[in-house]
């Protein structure tokens, strides 16, 4: 694969939270178009590495860069970074007042100005392309979690973010849900989507990503394809990891 | 009960002890005899606080102030020492509320009414009450004239049902609604904020206010009592079917016949000769 | 019907039978022991007369319609004020700081005083600045007491809505790139306000009850209908027609509240 001009580079991103560091010093660099997994165990710092990406949590120190901007400069304006970098959660965090339309419409009216009218034509087709085409006037506590997910990633996409952040968007679903959010994460990949994961699907990340990053204590311990990774890891923590998750 | 009104009972009621170990018994009229709540004492209650010119500095056992003299001269004239005077306090709700009372007549300007009497007794009067119209000085600087077709159009106030509802309501006939009050304290208030024009009240206390408490006051005119079919009456309240009536008002009866009565209206309740009738 | 219907029905029919014998035996105490009593006769002329209620309740009602009227205009400025003041504690931004400090020293100043003595200070004090008619109505200042010191109660439960409102919905909108104005506005009163009608509900029922409160500064509304009545007739009956008014609409008030309540509960569990 070519090194191409890199989407988001981070350099020495640091993270608190009172006395303790869960970001010590990350460095990574996502190019256009790629899907990078961060692999780890819980408390490794992933999510956060993601929330701080999307501006949700503030960095303490280092810098991010999106294109040549500094995402983590203090006092930027966040607002139009995240429309640029869209994340999607573990707990799907639709808003549960509104029918699933209306949480994709939300956004784009408020932020981006478009009117309804303007957005229905692509809304429609985004919940048809997913498969949710039935159930866009549906509330989210009538939907199933694959389903409230599906709609949680429309919502992003709505927004035409140049990156997609995912935090462990299936480990609140059940096993047999599972598959209909990968596949629609595969979708997105093959369309060309810039993509970060923190996942513990294993299996697809070896399947799909690109790259590999596994994480342990706030620090980015090893990269590389998903073949080095999960068959020669050289970090002994890797492995360990990697040890306990595929036994 | 108020501790207040316990305390009061109970000082009164020490002292009363004291006292009949101390002197001879007075010599007691036979009507009063077994007719009181306490034996050989009796029980006069009245406001609390209760209000000048009715009662001096709210200490009715100093006999200054209009009822309290009167209820000294009814208890002398029924056969009680000074010292046989026991003074309680009631509110007017304690006053007609069901039950035993704590006194043997109850003063505090009770207008006496035919409604009033069916579910307690009063004497026979006291005091005549011609109702007066209290307003500030401003407004009579104004132009105000104490004419009926000129206070239709004020901002009437009302702090006493009886006395003052029937005037306002039924006699001037405002052209908007009184605003009504709980005591005489609120309707000055009322007045001093410019929420009102005028207020009714009964002479006595109009003429106190406009003396005393309203800087500005002005008591602007009274009503001739042949202008309310009902002159405002004040007697004494009693519990419905009290024995004790007839005693009263022979006693007060007395007070008119020799002229005390006038006597006393005239030491304690200013002279309003100056106060123009209503037109 | 199955073994647990059975069972059922036996213990419904059990209790039907325990209440309504102690109904029973309660409203026999009351009717046969209470006439009993040797002050009855006179309690039931002071506070039961029929001819007092007949003729003091068509002025009653009468008062009754100022009630509702100085509710009806009070209730949303309530929800507004009480609004703004909510809004004004939970706001995050730093420069702001002074306005949580205003919105949580109103709330406690206002929870922290009697109604009525609100009424007093604000009805009478205000007019006496010298305020001309009809600005110096005690209509229009004694409803800016009952709402200063209703929004008050309204803006605290009204917060905890706020507050209630889980974190990751706030997350979730600015990970859109929506303003926090927006997501205040779109995401979580929308939220809040739902989960605090109830709450709301009482505290309108009780503002209801408390606008009887502003007869202390003049205007003739049941509570002083009724005084004046007490005091014409020497009796104490027309209260019981204004706690009767009273009741024909708090009844329904409450259980609609009880209502929206217990949905509410049974949506969430």
């Amino acid at each position: 694969m070519l090194e191409a001009e890199p989407k988001l580079r981070m350099r020495g991103v640091v993270k608190n939270f009172g006395d303790h560091a869960v970001l010590r010093g990350i460095d990574l660099t996502v190019s256009e178009g790629e899907m990078v997994c961060l692999i780890g165990a819980s408390g490794s710092g992933k999510s956060t590495l993601l929330r701080c990406l999307n501006g949700l949590e503030p960095v303490d120190d280092g810098e991010i860069f999106l294109d040549s901007l500094d995402i983590a400069e203090p006092g930027l304006d966040l607002g139009p970074v995240r429309q640029r970098i869209g994340i999607v959660f573990q707990s799907f965090n639709l808003f549960p007042h509104m029918n699933a339309l209306e949480n994709v419409l939300l956004a784009p009216r408020r932020v981006l100005g478009k009117t309804r009218d303007q957005m229905m034509g692509e809304a429609e087709a985004l919940f048809t392309r997913f498969g949710l085409a039935a159930h866009m006037h549906k509330y989210p506590d009538q939907l199933s979690g694959g389903q409230q997910q599906r709609v949680a990633i429309i919502r992003a996409l709505a927004m035409k973010p140049e990156v997609m952040l995912f935090d462990e968007v299936t480990s609140a679903l059940d096993p047999e849900l599972v598959g209909e959010v990968l596949d629609v994460l595969r979708a997105l990949q093959a369309e060309g989507m810039t993509m970060i994961l923190a996942t513990h699907e294993m299996r697809f990340a070896r399947d799909v990503a690109d790259r590999i990053c596994f994480m342990d204590a706030g620090v980015m311990l090893e990269e590389g394809t998903p073949d080095v990774i999960f068959s020669a890891p050289k970090n002994e923590r890797t492995k360990a990891f990697l040890k306990s998750i595929l036994v | 009960m108020s501790s207040f009104q316990l305390k009061a009972f109970g000082f009164g009621t020490v002292l009363a002890a004291i006292a009949a170990l101390s002197t001879p018994t007075y010599a007691m009229d036979a009507c009063a005899t077994g007719k009181t709540i306490t034996e050989g004492k009796l029980t006069i209650a009245t406001g609390n606080p209760a209000y000048y010119p009715w009662v001096h500095d709210d200490t009715p056992q100093s006999g200054k102030g209009f009822e309290a003299a009167v209820g000294y001269a009814v208890a002398d004239k029924m056969g009680f020492a000074k010292d046989d005077v026991v003074w309680v306090r009631t509110s007017f709700d304690e006053a007609i509320q069901p039950g035993a009372k704590n006194f043997d007549f109850n003063m505090q300007q009770y207008s006496i009414t035919e409604e009033r009497e069916r579910v307690v007794d009063f004497s026979d009067p006291y005091y005549a009450a011609p109702a007066a119209i209290l307003v500030r000085q401003k407004t009579v600087d104004a132009g105000l004239k104490p004419e009926m077709a000129a206070l239709k159009a004020l901002k009437w106030g009302v702090a006493q049902a009886t006395t003052a509802l029937p005037v306002v309501t039924q006699t001037i006939q405002p052209e908007s609604d009184p605003l009504f009050y709980d005591d005489t304290a609120n309707a000055v208030a009322a007045m001093q904020a410019d929420q009102i024009d005028a207020a009714i009240f009964d002479l006595p206390t109009a003429l106190y206010l406009s003396a005393v408490v309203l800087d500005d006051g002005v008591v602007l005119g009274q009503f001739p009592a042949a202008q309310s079919d009902n002159p405002d009456q004040f007697g004494m309240l009693m519990a419905e079917g009290n024995p004790i009536k007839e005693c009263v008002d022979a006693a007060l009866a007395e007070l008119k016949t020799d002229g005390s009565l006038t006597e006393i209206e005239a030491e304690w309740l200013q002279a309003a000769t100056n106060v123009p009738l209503v037109k | 019907m199955n073994r647990r219907e059975a069972y059922e029905a036996r213990q419904r029919k059990r209790a039907l039978i325990l209440a309504t014998i102690s109904t029973l035996l309660v409203v026999a105490i009351l009717v046969i022991f209470v006439p009993m009593a040797p002050g009855w006769e006179q309690v039931r002329k002071s506070f039961f007369s029929g001819d007092v209620f007949v003729q003091s309740f068509p002025k009653m009602a009468k008062a009754f319609l100022l009630n509702i009227a100085i509710f009806a205009w009070s209730a949303p400025l309530v929800a507004i004020v009480g609004l703004l003041i909510a809004l004004a504690r939970s706001v995050r931004s730093p420069a702001l700081f002074p306005l949580r400090i205003f919105g949580a020293a109103y709330v406690d100043i206002f929870r922290g005083l009697p109604v009525v003595l609100v009424i007093y200070l604000i009805g009478f004090g205000i007019p006496g600045l010298g305020l001309p008619r009809p600005y110096n109505s005690p209509y229009i200042w004694g409803t800016v007491a009952l709402v200063l010191t209703y929004s008050a109660y309204v803006a605290e439960i009204l917060r905890s809505g706020i507050e209630s409102v889980h974190a990751s919905q706030r997350a979730a909108g600015l990970s859109l790139g929506m303003s926090e104005r927006s997501v205040m506005r779109d995401i979580v009163l929308p939220q809040a306000i739902r989960r605090v009608v109830p709450a709301n509900m009482n505290m309108l029922i009780a503002m209801q009850k408390d606008v009887a409160l502003l007869s202390f500064i003049g205007p003739v509304e049941i509570l002083r209908q009724a005084g004046i009545f007490k005091s014409l007739f020497a009796n104490f009956t027309p209260y019981v027609v204004a706690a009767a008014i009273f009741l024909v609409v708090t009844i329904p008030a409450t259980r609609y509240a009880d209502y929206l309540m217990n949905r509410q509960r049974d949506a969430r569990s």
